[in-house]
């Protein structure tokens, strides 16, 4: 429930509702579909129903006679279209050119072919019918472990080995380490592949003016100035004769931190045809082509001390890229490297990733992007050693924290995380399932044949990203405020939310610096023509690395407000409070107002002050945030069905400050209810030919209100020296939790039936197997 | 995604319905909750489409000799919320109850689903057990047959072109009867992996009447002769339930689909088989 | 003959690809037109005339047609429920019915829900609640959120979770959903 705002009230850290809501909830919200313009023109693409073929001809002429159909185009008609962009660069890496139509060859299953423009989508779609494509299909692979085989088909013929990359990182002295260990455990984890799965499908709606050379982009993007930059080098034009625009944004998860073949094809498509064209994604065409997440098979080895000192990790990494490189495909996996010892004293680690090609969509980032499948690694690792040594593992896990004085810590991969209490969350969630008693409870719940466990996961995530030098495109954010004549606030954000609400979080912000009603204040994103350069939103850095940037330009447009305050109040001691600039010595005041006023009109101006009321910054993180917490999970599994009931779920959250814990839970439960489909339910199965079975949502299943449980969520406070807010991030958290807790508990609900490790996703199939062949999967 | 386009009729009675369908060549759109999405998909793509939604007298719920008749366009939620259902044949109102969700229930109806004849639909358990009639009409006449004879295959019944289904009928369960209907749902869609459907009635301690339908787990659903002796008799303890829905998937020829190997559905089939005895034993009286 | 599409291929191995009873045609756009059905419905207590294919889908004409956009398109298979109406008084996914089934009908929108500027309890209830995130699927939760509270005035936990799971939110996790259905029930029954 939201608390009711009174004006005098501090804003921030205040359960308010949120800014964005009315237009939502009354469907007068602007999403792409929503858009229609004058003369625009529908735009259905073909794909590829192979997941690799050679195309020896195509025939569009059926297409074009249709009547309706303005034009259709084929892999020559884009050759002078640069390729898709791979934002990411890893010594050796081998990139291969994915052109926005396929000429040749496909190699994934909806790889575009042929791009249909017709005057309304229904005869597009009636004209993608009429094409017809001579393939010669050709052998494929979708798994990575088999691409990595002698003789497996070759995705890319020019790479027979299929192999994208290596990569190596190691820290301290790991082979001493294994050499010296008094315990080994070994596991071989998997993270499935995942469809992401906006509620809202990407689209792309295209205008442009030949005139002026313009070209405006609406594109459901999470990183509209991105997009923009890359499109004009992919179109050959010049960037700021391009414009992009995100309407509203139906959640993307990473999914739409891209830049995907589809919004360059439409800006293409409106060059030649001179008439504004639509392009939805159909469901089926989002699962096919927009990239998936996860997609790792990783071989674990811990080494330790019997009293459960850990000494050393040891990783090899296979990571399952698709058919080529979207944005930031490759580096995804280094993340799972760079988070790889957890929250834990790991000071000997080493890691090899091998980069697989596959016939299938890439991977890139989805909601967690790399520090899932490595907290699912290490907690997964740190149950399996503990359940080695016999102990408990809360207690192997608070025996091998990073201590709370120990902050800044310098970890074996490099990173420095911020600031920590790693114990405090892990025993407040102990005390909130109050343990003793839960593990007294499941003692006697197991001796009457019921089968009851408790997982435990202590996540640490790297967010807020990033340092620009840690960073493909830059990591800072951008952020201007302004004050209208009128004393009304704007805030301009390069960061460009989607759902996280920040449109609510930084008017909190800019309405406590300036001590006005948050009423006052507009918060605009979205409009690379109306907001300076920003980054955008992703990596759990909208409020970490966004807010800060309008912090600091409120500093910076109220050192102006008091110069403008003392001119006009005649002093040189003010407080820019209560709306107001008051002297300190007499109490009298100017409202912004008047001072904005008194700024764009200029009559006279404070020394060395240019007129108007307006400031930029753009700040620069001088490091990371890190997140951090506990869930803890009881469940308990049908022995007849193998269904898992979660009959607790507790989540004790750390990310710093908090400026609106409304949202902070929103987050909380959305990023949890994710994880959750990766453990229980959900996984991409593409079939030996290439085939994507969980084509629709009647086959990939994510999880509905019925299939999950209430969310005991709370939180512990460690604010972030990294910026002056002392924020973290929190929308990755609950899906970076979450996964491993769930799938501790049902191994521990297993273990006395000789259960150590389940992947997922854990069907009631496979539990059904695992109790009743004696805990054989 | 987008549907080929198609003749529509939408004819107010059922002669003129019967009359548009005689040809052979129209399609009959009903709720549409089958038909729809296998259009948008283009895996459908009828000529002409004959919709009865508009056809009066064919979504009535009604009594009638000791039965229930039940018109193809009833809805699944008209049948889950009538008093007479409800009331006189709960069986079938728990079954609809379980289909998809609301606002499929809402638009869906019992004649479409059982004439697309899904493997993994909710009622042919129920309509198994209850020894349902389906009362078929086409311009040429009537004619009315047992659901084992309307159920041919997956996604094959008894229809023949010109015909359609007039109205389900079921008998009016005694007051002192028990029912279920258990179902092990496909997380994604919604439809049964298996679903089973139990009527019992007791006499003297003992079991003396056991029907059993079983769903979703061959190419069509099927009544569980097997179990229903084995039970028929007992004092229907746990043991006798258990053993008589051991039984169940004696001789069948199981799916196997992404979300259930075959192993696993004739396991479960048992396990639902169960569930549903017990419960419908422990709700007889 | 009809080109194989990757969408038949991929769905394949589900058990609702065993359908073979159509044939496939392209129906010339000549004769489409002469298909055109005049339909004459309420949306939003306002009317609406208009000639339409048969094939056109309600969503595409609340949207394209009649210009209510609240209504959305997640998926194609009726499952994701954003694009949930109310047809005579009940939801429906207005993505699996023709335009001309709702001929006659009285339609409600999620535009229309909101009376004199004053919002519908189950909308202020999902803005006090926090029920909503990226907003994509609000429209239609909402619409189902109503026609529960309608035929059930005091949902119980389970009950609201059981009745909304035609609609799919990827945001929230539904919990704050959960809050506010019940925060408007209670409300309602203050």
């Amino acid at each position: 429930m939201a608390t009711t705002i009174t004006k005098t009230e501090t804003l921030v850290g205040k359960r308010i509702r949120r800014q964005e809501d009315p237009r939502l909830i009354t469907g007068t919200a602007t999403y792409v579909d929503d858009i229609k313009m004058p003369g625009m023109h529908h735009a259905c693409i073909l794909r590829s129903p192979h997941g690799a073929a050679k195309i020896r001809s195509i025939d569009i002429k059926p297409a074009q006679d249709l009547p309706g159909v303005a034009a259709v185009f084929t892999g020559k008609d884009v050759e002078g279209v640069g390729p898709v962009p791979c934002g990411a660069s890893l010594p050796g890496l081998r990139v291969p050119p994915h052109a926005i139509l396929a000429k040749d060859r496909v190699y994934f299953i909806g790889h575009p072919v042929a791009v249909v423009v017709a005057t309304d989508r229904y005869i597009a779609a009636d004209a993608l019918d009429l094409i017809e494509v001579d393939y010669e299909p050709l052998p494929t692979v979708t798994d990575p472990e088999k691409a990595l085989a002698a003789g497996a088909p070759a995705v890319h013929p020019e790479w027979p080995d299929n192999t994208a990359f290596l990569y190596h990182q190691e820290g301290g002295d790991p082979e001493t380490a294994f050499k010296e260990a008094e315990v080994v455990v070994k596991q071989r984890i998997t993270s499935q592949r995942l469809i992401p799965t906006a509620m809202e499908t990407r689209g792309v709606v295209a205008e442009y003016r030949s005139a002026e050379k313009s070209l405006t982009l609406y594109s459901s993007t999470q990183i509209p100035h991105l997009l923009r930059t890359l499109v004009s080098q992919m179109l050959g034009l010049a960037e700021n004769h391009l414009r992009v625009i995100t309407p509203e944004v139906g959640g993307g998860f990473g999914s739409k931190l891209n830049v995907y073949a589809e919004e360059a094809l439409m800006g293409f498509v409106a060059m030649k045809i001179g008439k504004p064209v639509k392009w939805i994604e159909s469901r089926r065409e989002n699962f096919q082509c927009t990239i998936h997440g996860r997609g790792h098979v990783d071989y674990y080895e811990v080494a330790a001390k019997r009293d459960g000192t850990v000494l050393g990790l040891r990783l090899k990494l296979i990571q399952d890229l698709g058919a080529y490189h979207q944005l930031l495909t490759p580096a995804i996996p280094t993340l799972s490297v760079l988070m790889m010892p957890g929250l834990y004293k790991f000071r000997n680690v080493t890691a090899d990733i091998v980069g697989v090609f596959t016939n299938c969509v890439p991977t890139d980032a989805y909601r967690g992007a790399g520090r899932p499948e490595a907290t699912h690694g290490i907690e997964r690792m740190m149950d399996l050693l503990a359940a080695e040594l016999k102990m408990d593992p809360a207690e192997l896990r608070l025996k091998n924290f990073i201590g709370k004085d120990e902050f800044p810590y310098a970890t074996a991969t490099g990173l420095s995380y911020d600031s920590g209490n790693y114990a405090e969350p892990l025993k407040k969630a102990l005390d909130l399932v109050d343990y003793h008693k839960l593990r007294q409870e499941q003692k006697q719940a197991k001796a009457s044949g019921r089968l009851l466990g408790v997982g435990i996961s202590t996540y640490g995530e790297i967010c807020a990203f990033g340092p620009s030098p840690a960073t493909p495109a830059g990591g800072w954010e951008s952020a201007t405020v302004k004050i209208e004549p009128s004393g009304k606030v704007t805030v301009m954000t390069g960061a460009s939310p989607h759902g996280q609400g920040e449109e609510t979080t930084f008017a909190q912000i800019a309405a406590d610096e300036l001590g006005v009603p948050i009423d006052d204040v507009i918060v605009v994103h979205g409009d690379t023509a109306v907001v300076q350069y920003g980054i955008g939103t992703f990596g759990s850095r909208g409020t970490a690395v966004g807010g800060p940037a309008v912090y600091y330009a409120l500093q910076e447009l109220k050192k102006k407000i008091r110069k403008f305050g003392e001119m006009l109040l005649e002093t040189t001691d003010v407080t820019v409070s209560g709306g107001q600039c008051v002297d300190n010595r007499t109490g009298k005041s100017v409202s912004l107002a008047q001072i904005a006023g008194a700024s764009y009109r200029a009559m006279k101006l404070p020394p060395n002050t240019e007129p108007g009321m307006v400031a930029t910054y753009f700040w620069e993180p001088p490091n990371f945030a890190f997140p951090f917490g506990a869930h803890i999970v009881v469940s308990e599994v049908d022995r007849e069905t193998g269904h898992v009931e979660i009959k607790r779920y507790v989540a004790v959250d750390d990310c710093g400050n908090i400026i609106n814990p409304l949202l902070v839970d929103g987050q909380v439960h959305g990023g949890v209810v994710q994880g959750l489909g990766q453990a229980l339910y959900e996984q991409a199965v593409y079939d030996d030919d290439g085939q994507l079975i969980t084509g629709e949502l009647m086959d990939y299943a994510i999880p509905k209100a019925s299939m999950v449980p209430w969310i005991e969520s709370s939180h512990t406070i460690t604010p972030s020296p990294v910026n002056p807010l002392g924020v973290k991030g929190v929308g990755e958290a609950g899906t970076i939790g979450c996964s491993p807790a769930v799938v501790n508990s049902v191994v521990d609900a297993l273990s006395h039936l000789g259960v150590k490790h389940i992947d997922m996703p854990m069907t009631p199939e496979k539990l059904w197997n695992l109790v009743h062949q004696g805990g054989q999967a | 995604m987008i549907p080929q386009n198609f003749e529509y009729s939408a004819p107010g009675n059922l002669r003129d319905a019967l009359a548009l369908l005689a040809g052979g060549n129209a399609k009959v759109l009903a709720g549409g909750m089958s038909l729809i999405p296998l259009m948008k998909l283009r895996l459908a793509a009828p000529e002409h489409l004959v919709d009865l939604g508009r056809v009066a007298d064919l979504k009535s719920i009604r009594e009638e000799g000791g039965t229930i008749r039940i018109g193809a366009t009833a809805t699944h939620y008209d049948i889950e919320s009538s008093p007479l259902v409800r009331g006189k044949c709960p069986l079938l109102a728990e079954a609809a109850s379980n289909i998809g969700d609301v606002q499929v229930r809402n638009m869906g109806t019992i004649g479409g689903s059982i004439a697309h004849a899904d493997p993994a639909a909710d009622y042919p358990a129920s309509f198994l057990a209850l020894e349902a009639q389906v009362r078929i009409a086409s311009a040429k006449g009537e004619r009315t047959v047992t659901i084992e004879q309307f159920l041919v295959d997956a996604l094959t019944t008894a229809l023949e072109p010109g015909e359609i289904v007039r109205e389900i009928i079921v008998p009016v369960e005694p007051a002192n009867a028990g029912v279920s209907y258990q179902k092990m749902v496909q997380p994604a869609s919604g439809f049964a992996i298996v679903g089973a459907a139990a009527r019992v009635r007791k006499s003297g301690g003992k079991v003396a009447f056991v029907r059993v339908g079983v769903t979703g787990l061959a190419a069509k659903a099927f009544r569980a002769t097997g179990v229903e002796k084995l039970l028929e008799g007992t004092s229907g303890s746990p043991a006798d339930v258990q053993k008589a829905a051991a039984v169940v998937s004696d001789g069948a020829d199981a799916n196997t689909d992404l979300h259930a190997s075959a192993s696993y559905r004739l396991q479960m089939a048992k396990v639902y088989t169960a569930r549903a005895l017990t419960q419908a034993l422990s709700r007889a009286s | 003959m009809r080109p194989e599409t990757p969408g038949m291929a991929s769905r394949r191995p589900s058990r609702h690809l065993i359908f073979n009873a159509f044939c496939h045609n392209i129906i010339d756009r000549q004769k489409a037109d002469s298909m055109k059905r005049k339909i004459n419905l309420t949306i939003n207590g306002k009317s609406f005339t208009d000639e339409v294919e048969p094939r056109m889908l309600l969503i595409h004409y609340l949207r394209e047609v009649a210009g209510f956009t609240g209504p959305h398109i997640g998926c194609e298979t009726s499952i994701c429920g954003a694009c949930t109406v109310a047809l005579d008084g009940k939801a429906v996914k207005s993505c699996t019915m023709f335009a001309v089934q709702a001929d006659g009908r009285e339609v409600t929108t999620i535009e229309g829900l909101a009376t004199n500027g004053q919002l519908h309890p189950v909308q202020e209830a999902f803005w006090n609640e926090h029920a909503l995130q990226c907003g994509f699927c609000t429209p239609g939760m909402i619409m189902t959120s109503k026609q529960l509270l309608e035929r059930n005035p005091h949902p119980t936990e389970e009950e609201i979770r059981h009745g909304i799971e035609g609609n799919l939110c990827r945001c929230t996790g539904y919990q704050h959903i959960v809050n506010a259905v019940k925060a408007a029930a209670a409300k309602a029954g203050a």
